[in-house]
């Protein structure tokens, strides 16, 4: 592999913002994908159910279900990694209940979330945390 | 890129007419998230499915905007509605441009 001057540089650069912001990166992106989902309004916390495993061993395959009836849509979102967004479920009118469920790769420990846009527009929002072992992110 | 791409479907045969009935869908992907490396330390390019569908006889049950975030060989499980006989279509969107289709016939019964 040949290096160019032009990439040497970009590659230093690159490293030394995400020394210095790591963390505060990943806030601001989840931040950004919610309010692009709700539009900044506020959110309730009753009647979406979130369900993953409290520990996960291999984070290249983490089972998550959510569920929340009389919704539209279902934002999920994988807050510890380096894109927190990871699917939109929208349920068209022959779904017979707002549930779905699905496997997602966690780079890291972390909260996993999910806002529900509900048909009135309201917007629900439940979080759990995942332990995880190994990492699903590769590197 | 995406090879051996093979979509598998689970649907009952039968199911009475209005019945909610459970779906399950499995497609071999490799997901390629755009965030790993190869040998060398280059990134390897994303390469995803990036939408899936799935609709009954021309009506949407369920459409998913699918982020790297979603495992290899994404799995999704669902529950329709089954209003009279007819077809389910399952249609998956690669970055590639390719689309992947499976469509399964359910009776009243």
């Amino acid at each position: 592999m040949t290096i160019t001057r032009r990439q040497t540089f970009m590659m230093a650069l690159g490293a030394t913002v995400a020394a210095a912001m790591p963390f505060r990166a990943f806030a601001n992106a989840t931040e950004d994908s919610v309010a692009a989902f709700t539009g900044g309004a506020e959110m309730g916390t009753e009647g979406l159910t979130l369900t993953a495993p409290e520990i996960a061993e291999n984070g290249n395959t983490v089972p998550v279900e959510v569920s929340a009836p009389g919704a539209v849509a279902i934002l999920l979102l994988a807050t510890g990694n380096p894109t927190p967004d990871a699917a939109i479920f929208n349920f068209g009118p022959l779904a017979a209940s707002q549930m779905a469920s699905t496997r997602i790769r966690l780079a890291k420990t972390q909260n996993v979330m999910a806002i529900a846009k509900m048909a009135d527009g309201s917007f629900v929002q439940a979080t759990q945390e995942v332990k995880v072992t190994i990492g699903g992110c590769g590197g | 890129m995406a090879e051996n791409v093979k979509p598998k479907v689970r649907v009952p045969k039968t199911a009475a007419a209005g019945e909610a009935i459970t779906l399950k869908t499995l497609i071999s992907h490799p997901m390629e998230s755009g965030q790993r490396k190869d040998g060398d330390g280059k990134l390897i390019p994303r390469s995803i499915i990036n939408r899936f569908t799935c609709d009954f006889n021309g009506q949407n049950v369920i459409d998913v905007t699918m982020e790297p975030a979603i495992s290899t060989n994404p799995y999704f499980e669902f529950e329709a509605t089954v209003p009279e006989a007819g077809t389910f279509t399952f249609t998956w969107y690669d970055d590639d441009g390719s689309v992947y289709t499976e469509s399964q016939d359910i009776a009243i019964g």
